[in-house]
């Protein structure tokens, strides 16, 4: 089981998952290093994404890496409205009351899905799809290895707007010193939406990456939303290089122990690690010292 | 998709809550009264997980037994009963044990002869329980847990198969299409979910594929849902078995057999035990080319039947997919419909008395006449069945089948 | 501290307990016994949650350990089931001061605590799902034998009132806390810590008793769940679901008070009951609109449903003895 033939692509593989893991996380990290929300509703979003890359496709024609140019503002949209409109009016600023609000809204978006398009699982059959990239030592998904490329620019992306610009620095701002910032005359509830909306945003772009191999029913975003928080933790909550680099590291582990230990054991690999970085290095690789 | 209307009547607001219960219980409301008189409706409950993780399955075995209702009433109701219909009482059991007794609860007090379904094995263990306190007849639809039937539970009936007979019939047969090829399988590698089906069925397995002459290479469990099975494929790749036996839900079936596209990896068969997607006709048409020869070891209606065929005719009709828990739950109706006849009475001790002594033949299941051994159907078991060219065609046993196997499959 | 005395706590019981005498109706016996479970297993949440500040997204870790605890004994080593089920409740409290020593430890606070406690509650979910000792994935069905012995009733009355005296004993356990000193330092820690700590409490200490007794309340319901609906598997015992159940009541019903998750449990289970009732058979339009009162009672009710009552009632005195405004304390 050493063997690199085995180990290298299982390794390659990490990395590739883990790569949508990080995109995942980059918005979940970001609503928490600035809302300081934990936001319960990120799954359901990611299902709410894929149903739209999913139609977009089916209605519209339109191939997935296209899809995510129409989606992603919309995503924004929806996102800022619902930071501005409905957790933050209903969350009074209490983190517990934020947290059942997110929970409500998690639960309205899935069944919505459900009862809108029905419990199956739909996937779309595209002629790339299986189109690999051969490397000798390991197949790899032509569509994986584009979303590997599309995360790295979105993480890089979103770093120059956080450093850059004047949005980017007021949210910086509001993350670091929320009553200072409000001092100096930024519109707090305006840059919460803002972030908030950022996080659906990379939501949009991870669905249209996911599409391409992956299915979509009204569950599914569950089945990626913990261990995106593995990897907010781990990167640091707040930070966006931590949350690319802990997304790979938490794809290669998952990869790793699930082929040393079978994958339904393996996943205890996740969360024995996540424990064991909060237990002794509580703000993360690349988060601020607590 | 249908939608069912959401109609608030006084008769639902007392069936199908909790709250309408209670006021029913304190005469605020008056409850529908329990004497049923000649040729009034004999209610049925029918309960499936239509929300929640398991919501495809129970909406597609809500489909079969409504539907069966529907013909049943058409064709004139229950004739012993003076042509009294069937009334359905849909219970949600929101994928959960708690959620199923809860409804099963509701249906008791809205005074139901018996229920039909329950799909997945821990709803149907605790719903069933809860129907032995009220002596209230339960028919199992899919849920193949051995212990459902091993409680010594009055009430309970299974009309379909058990791990035990799934497991060795599929060995059995796994046997007899190996030798009738040649023998050309060895090795073997079993992919499973973890939970009570998967596990269950991989622990008989690996129990009984070595006694047959078969070497297990790897047993790999993996949870539902499963993000991505390149590790799996990976591992069967390295080991190169001489057959897959995957045992899984649908979309987990489904991502296995597409990385298994992706990377390449072809065995000589991939030998399916209660296949999520093996024998599905949604797997066959959203994706042929990954489909292609897989055989599976599941439920499968009678081919010969003209009732079965009708059934998918009218299923594919209204543009929904002809699943197992559509005609098993069908099936389970009729099987019910039947009793009542038998028994002339909505009574539930002559209910049950009915199952007890029933040989009903009148299902769409090749199982010939029923027989109930401790409330196990005896005649149930499954059935093999292979893709070949975008159909889904029986191999096994050879008294339905409708096509020869091909094993092993032939080189991409 | 303000609260309801404890004369208070046992006529509120007193008068739930009569329940079963006016209505035979199992469906709303049973709907009640589910809400209690939920109800005890959020007053074990609140200790830690709403009295110490320590929120946890985990507390399914102590759900399955009394679960699983109760329904390994008995079926794997023929222990009598009362007998399980009280090791059930003190390998509950196990559970809490491993879990509690090692993360209050670490000074693991807030969100961090939070998301740690999800990950113990994950791992033992995975573990039980694939130890034998746990029956794996096949879960462990407790053998039906319907005699007082067995922990199991006929009648559903008799697994209420059983419920209802556990309840009934957090509703106590909680307010003798409120009473105590004990209280007095675990609410210090919540209202701040670094202060508490400056003033000479010990709050690592502080929140591990805390959180023991909290895992022990929690349980005790896990282990009334297996007996009440005798099959548990991995999912169930340490699934995500109840530890947001554990939480759900607290807070809608109001954290850091003695009745908050009892109001909780009775109008989130409601809740659930009336969405079915108006939404009628279409799969997922029910917990819609269960998912927008949700949000609706938290915008409305900040402080929980006790928190209205308490308002409501203030502003009923305050009408009543017409004081200014500004004359309030």
């Amino acid at each position: 089981m050493l063997s690199p033939i085995i180990l290298v692509p299982a390794v390659l593989n990490g990395l590739l998952t883990g790569a949508v893991y990080g995109l995942i996380a980059l918005g979940l990290t970001l609503i928490y290093g600035v809302l300081h929300i934990i936001n319960f509703a990120h799954g359901a979003l990611l299902t709410a994404a894929m149903f739209a890359a999913f139609f977009a496709h089916r209605l519209l024609g339109l191939d997935p890496y296209l899809a995510a140019l129409v989606l992603t503002p919309l995503f924004f949209g929806l996102g800022y409205c619902l930071q501005r409109f409905v957790i933050g009016p209903a969350g009074h600023g209490e983190d517990r009351n934020i947290l059942l609000v997110t929970l409500g809204l998690a639960v309205v978006i899935e069944n919505a899905l459900l009862y809108a398009f029905g419990a199956d699982t739909r996937t779309l059959n595209l002629d790339y799809a299986f189109n690999v990239v051969d490397l000798g030592i390991a197949f790899l998904a032509v569509p994986r290895v584009i979303a590997f490329g599309v995360v790295l620019v979105i993480a890089a992306v979103l770093w120059l707007i956080l450093s850059l610009t004047d949005t980017g620095k007021a949210i910086r701002a509001v993350a670091k010193e929320k009553l200072g910032a409000e001092l100096s005359g930024i519109d707090v509830a305006h840059i919460y939406a803002i972030t908030f909306a950022l996080g659906t945003a990379c939501l949009a772009i991870a669905a249209c990456l996911l599409i391409p191999t992956y299915y979509v029913n009204p569950h599914i975003g569950n089945a990626f939303v913990l261990v995106a928080f593995t990897v907010v933790v781990l990167g640091g909550m707040g930070s966006v290089t931590g949350a690319l680099i802990g997304g790979l590291f938490v794809g290669v582990v998952e990869s790793l122990c699930g082929l040393y230990l079978g994958e339904s054991l393996g996943q205890i690999g996740i969360f024995l690690m996540f424990i064991l970085v909060l237990l002794f290095r509580p703000s993360g690789l690349f988060g601020e010292r607590a | 998709m249908s939608h069912w209307s959401a109609q608030v009547t006084r008769r639902k607001l007392v069936q199908t809550t909790a709250v309408g219960a209670a006021a029913a219980a304190t005469g605020l409301i008056n409850a529908p009264a329990l004497l049923r008189a000649q040729g009034s409706p004999v209610k049925l409950g029918v309960l499936h997980p239509v929300s929640g993780a398991l919501s495809y399955s129970g909406q597609q075995g809500r489909l079969g037994a409504t539907i069966a209702i529907e013909e049943i009433t058409a064709a004139g109701g229950i004739k012993a009963l003076g042509g009294a219909k069937i009334e359905a009482v849909l219970g949600d059991a929101q994928s959960t044990p708690e959620g199923g007794n809860a409804e099963v609860e509701k249906m008791n007090s809205a005074g139901v002869a018996a229920i039909v379904g329950g799909y997945a094995s821990s709803i149907c263990l605790t719903a069933s329980q809860t129907a032995a306190r009220y002596d209230l007849p339960y028919v199992v639809d899919v849920g193949v847990a051995d212990n459902i039937v091993t409680r010594g539970l009055k009430n309970t009936f299974r009309f379909g198969p058990g791990f035990g007979v799934i497991a060795k019939t599929a060995l059995d047969n796994l046997v007899t299409i190996n030798d009738q090829a040649g023998n050309p399988a060895k090795t073997v590698m079993i992919v499973h979910e973890d939970s009570l089906f998967g596990s269950g069925l991989a622990k008989l397995l690996n129990a009984q594929l070595p006694e047959r002459g078969f070497q297990v290479l790897e047993t790999i469990p993996h949870p539902t849902p499963t993000r991505d099975f390149n590790n799996v494929v990976l591992k069967i790749r390295a080991q190169n078995p001489d057959l897959v036996i995957p045992a899984n839900y649908y979309n987990e079936y489904v991502l296995l057999a597409r990385t298994m596209q992706q990377q390449r990896v072809r065995p000589k068969g991939i030998y399916s035990v209660l296949g999520g997607a093996a024998s599905s006709y949604k797997f066959v048409k959203e994706f042929p080319e990954a489909a292609q020869y897989i055989m599976d070891c599941n439920h499968w209606f009678d081919p010969r039947n003209p009732k079965a065929l009708a059934l998918k005719k009218k299923i594919e009709d209204r543009g929904e997919f002809y699943t197992y828990e559509v005609f098993m739950n069908y099936s389970c109706v009729l099987l019910v419909a039947d009793a009542l006849e038998r028994a002339g009475s909505a009574e539930r001790a002559k209910i049950i008395s009915a199952l007890e002594s029933s040989t009903f033949s009148g299902h769409v299941m090749p199982y010939g006449q029923t027989k109930f051994v401790n409330g196990q159907n005896q005649g149930a078991a499954p059935v093999n069945t292979q893709v070949l060219g975008n159909d889904i065609q029986v191999i096994f046993p050879q008294t339905v089948a409708t096509a020869q196997p091909v094993f092993p499959m032939p080189r991409a | 501290m303000r609260g309801p005395s404890i004369r208070y706590i046992v006529l509120v019981i007193a008068l739930l307990a009569m329940v079963p005498l006016l209505t035979a109706s199992n469906v709303v016996l049973n709907f009640l016994v589910v809400a209690l479970l939920i109800a005890l297993v959020g007053q074990g949440w609140n200790v830690l949650g709403g009295y110490g500040g320590q929120y946890s997204f985990g507390h399914a870790a102590f759900f399955g350990t009394g679960a699983y605890v109760t329904a390994i004994l008995q079926m794997r080593y023929g222990v009598n089931a009362w007998v399980a089920f009280v090791l059930g409740i003190a390998g509950g409290a196990l559970m809490g001061a491993a879990i509690g020593a090692l993360t209050f430890r670490s000074g693991l606070k807030g969100s961090y605590f939070a998301l740690v406690t999800l990950a113990f509650a994950e791992v033992l979910r995975i573990l039980a799902s694939v130890a034998p000792i746990t029956g794996a994935g096949v879960g462990i069905l407790i053998t039906l034998d319907l005699r007082p012995q067995a922990f199991q009733f006929q009648s559903r009355a008799q697994f209420y009132w059983i419920i209802l005296a556990l309840v009934a004993i957090s509703l106590i356990i909680v307010r003798l806390i409120e009473q105590s000193r004990f209280g007095a330092w675990l609410v210090a820690v919540r209202e701040n810590e670094d202060a508490a700590k400056a003033v000479g409490v010990d709050t690592a200490r502080v929140k591990l008793v805390a959180m023991i007794i909290s895992a022990a309340i929690t349980a005790a319901g896990g282990g009334f769940y297996a007996q009440y609906f005798l099959f548990i598997d991995s999912g169930i015992a340490f699934g995500p679901w109840i530890s947001v159940e554990a939480l759900l009541a607290p807070i809608v019903g109001g954290i850091g008070t003695v009745f908050g998750p009892l109001l909780g449990a009775l109008v989130v289970k409601t809740l659930g009951e009336l969405t079915k009732l108006v939404a009628g058979d279409a799969p997922g339009l029910d917990l819609v609109i269960y998912g927008s009162v949700l949000i609706v009672i938290v915008a409305f009710a900040p402080h929980g449903i006790a928190g209205l009552l308490a308002d409501l009632r203030m502003r009923f005195a305050r009408l009543r003895s017409s004081v200014p405004e500004g004359a309030h304390g």
